[in-house]
């Protein structure tokens, strides 16, 4: 297996995937850079984080598209292309910019299909970057994907390492439904190992990264080798976890999640988002509903405050829910015994 | 008047099709069978057929809320259209959609649209995908007024132009949007708007058919010359209010009147076409005739249309559900 970061799996998964259809295309800002500069150099960005590298240089300026900066018209021209039987794959450079394009994602493409009795096929990926720890503050920094979890229609992905990038982007582009595709800007350029060859990571299954008998542990993007560091010491003092990475949020794989608590009783819930209305609230509702009958102790949700990102390096630490945070609120969950059970 | 006898009869059926539509549900709508916003195109038809009587099979069209004229100038079947209208099984879009999001991708009919500049940008990306084509084929937008203010407009039509796409923008401006005037909405003006893009703009009298269909002739051939995006910019009225219920309080009280009796797209178009002798005034009844019965039929079979099951409410939120 070769080891790479995740901008090169997911880079390679677009190579791949621009070689194998023609109808793949890509746009967005700066995806390859330097259209009208004046270094005559036409890829002078391959991306803001580099995902999109060498992409024009192999397949044109026709099919890797620099877009103004307009996120609305960016998505348009991923709806619209879809809908006349292209593959876009766009991206928005950070997530936080839904905010001005949110028409063309959830009242758009999310909708076309049913709206129309079923003749659409909206096959966009709307790729963006997300999540805390670069210091970006409150408007580059955010992980909306619940607010689109929400959404009837899309598809949202939030992979945790270079391999699961790979198979998922590769799922993602071949997907006739709008996937939107979360990548933690924290993870860029951590390395994993990646498979050689073809293969594709389906939606809705997910990885448990971690076996154990005591509790079950559920973590996405970021909070998953975070969760891993938390779950990994207490292994050490023979308290044993399952760590599950959903993978996707919509479809989630609530059966492996169910699954997991009917062995261990108690769960924990770890989402870099803010607390309200979240991938982990929305968890910790199918433990309380689905898995009741097997909760030995209160769900514990580790997440973001309920606060807008903060800049300084101190408060911003403390906004991300860190191991430290993860280990706590699994011992939390350990040392509680619902009376009775 | 350039065009064959066959082109101005398929026209003038096309014109009447959508005046007798809206007409039709104008009077059936405060019956209460039909559910939901109804919006009318009454009085604009000339620039929807003007418009789509230039376009080929594998060229596309996105609309607004306003859409039903769109639609039936380019194609749609208007029994199909009806029974969507009523939300009926059999609908075009199997009744999920509505008056409101009435599409047909079979004949390059992307959509009227309930978000108001919410279909430009769509626009935008069918014409990325003609130009990959490289067949010739473009895409083309209807922009009220009202919509022309929205920034995805704007959006729609740099990107437009900095792709240098085969991109039609349709400014239909109908003087109200929604219940305020154009004149006071709007900065500047449309024309001097869109040619600070770098797009050309054909203008026309949006009551007269032929002023429109010269315009896009014109527009369009533009655009599929891979010469970048252009515009037409129509001028007409609605006879109807914003929704079906609107009261029109803002409108003078023979406004519309005035506008059937002189310069109305249908009537205008009789004369002329009688005038130069290519039909007479019986020959057109026949036509009239017709419509009114394709119209009257539609209408009967969409009231007692089969109503959507619960088992289909789930269905097409995906691929796979």
């Amino acid at each position: 297996m070769a080891v790479l970061t995740m901008r090169d799996a997911l880079n390679q998964a677009l190579h791949e995937e621009m070689e194998r259809d023609p109808s793949v295309i890509v746009m967005g800002e700066d995806v390859a850079g330097g259209s009208g500069g004046t270094s005559g150099n036409i890829e002078a960005a391959g991306g803001i984080f580099g995902v999109t590298k060498g992409l024009k240089t192999k397949y044109g300026a026709d099919r890797v598209i620099d877009t103004p900066i307009s996120e609305s018209a960016i998505i348009g021209l991923a709806n619209g292309s879809a809908l006349a039987g292209m593959r876009p794959v766009a991206e928005l450079m950070f997530a936080d910019f839904v905010g001005v394009s949110m028409d063309q994602i959830f009242n758009q493409m999310a909708k076309f299909r049913y709206m129309f009795g079923g003749k659409a096929k909206t096959p966009v990926v709307l790729r963006m970057s997300m999540g805390a720890g670069m210091n970006a503050a409150a408007q580059h920094s955010q992980t909306i994907y619940p607010m689109l979890t929400m959404v009837p229609g899309l598809k949202v992905v939030i992979p945790s390492n270079p391999a699961d990038a790979k198979g998922l982007m590769k799922q993602a582009i071949r997907d006739d439904d709008p996937v939107m595709f979360f990548e933690h800007k924290a993870l860029y350029s951590k390395k994993g190992e990646v498979p050689e060859g073809e293969y594709l990571t389906l939606f809705g299954e997910a990885d448990l990264v971690r076996e154990g008998k005591d509790c079950t542990v559920v973590a996405l993007a970021r909070m998953v080798p975070f969760a891993m560091k938390a779950v990994d010491k207490l292994a050490e003092e023979g308290i044993t976890c399952d760590l599950i990475d959903p993978r996707t949020t919509s479809p989630l794989d609530e059966d492996t999640i169910l699954e997991s608590l009917s062995m261990t009783g108690r769960l924990v819930v770890v989402d870099e988002s803010n607390p309200m209305c979240s991938i982990a609230s929305e968890i910790a509702s199918i433990a309380a509903s689905k898995g009741f009958g097997s909760l030995r102790a209160p769900v514990e949700k580790v997440t973001a405050p309920h606060t807008p990102v903060p800049f300084a390096r101190e408060l911003e630490r403390l906004y991300v829910p860190s191991p430290n945070d993860i280990e706590a609120a699994i011992r939390r969950t350990l040392a509680n015994q619902v009376e009775g059970v | 008047m350039q065009q064959s006898p066959d082109q101005i009869r398929q026209a003038y059926r096309q014109m009447r099709l959508i005046r007798e539509f809206e007409e039709r549900l104008h009077v059936e709508n405060p019956k209460g069978e039909i559910a939901g916003f109804t919006h009318l195109y009454s009085g604009q038809e000339a620039i929807a057929v003007g418009v789509c009587e230039n376009l080929r099979d594998n060229d596309y069209i996105i609309s607004t809320h306003r859409g039903h004229g769109h639609c039936l100038a380019r194609g749609c079947d208007p029994k199909g259209m009806m029974h969507e209208i009523y939300g009926r099984a059999d609908g075009l879009c199997k009744g999920r959609g509505g008056s409101m999001h009435i599409a047909d991708l079979d004949k390059g009919m992307l959509g009227a649209n309930g978000i108001v500049g919410g279909g430009q940008p769509i626009a935008v990306g069918a014409a990325v995908a003609c130009k990959a084509r490289g067949d010739g084929s473009v895409s083309v937008s209807f922009t009220g007024d009202g919509a022309s203010n929205q920034g995805t407009v704007f959006e729609a039509m740099n990107m437009a132009v900095v792709l240098k796409l085969p991109k039609v923008f349709v400014l239909e401006n109908n003087g109200y949007s929604e219940h305020t005037g154009a004149s006071y909405g709007i900065g500047g003006d449309l024309k001097t708007r869109t040619e600070g893009f770098g797009i050309p703009v054909w203008e026309a009298d949006g009551f007269d058919y032929f002023s429109v269909y010269e315009a896009a002739e014109k527009a369009i051939e533009h655009a599929r010359a891979s010469n970048g995006p252009s515009a037409i910019l129509a001028t007409a009225t609605r006879y109807f209010g914003h929704f079906e219920g609107d009261p029109q309080n803002y409108r003078a009280k023979d406004e519309v009147k005035n506008f059937r009796e002189t310069v109305d797209a249908l009537k205008q178009m009789r004369e002329k076409v009688t005038g130069a002798g290519i039909f007479t005034a019986e020959e057109l009844d026949a036509i009239d005739d017709e419509v009114l019965a394709l119209i009257d039929a539609s209408v009967e079979s969409a009231r007692t249309g089969p109503t959507p099951g619960a088992d289909t409410m789930m269905s097409d939120v995906y691929i796979d559900y």
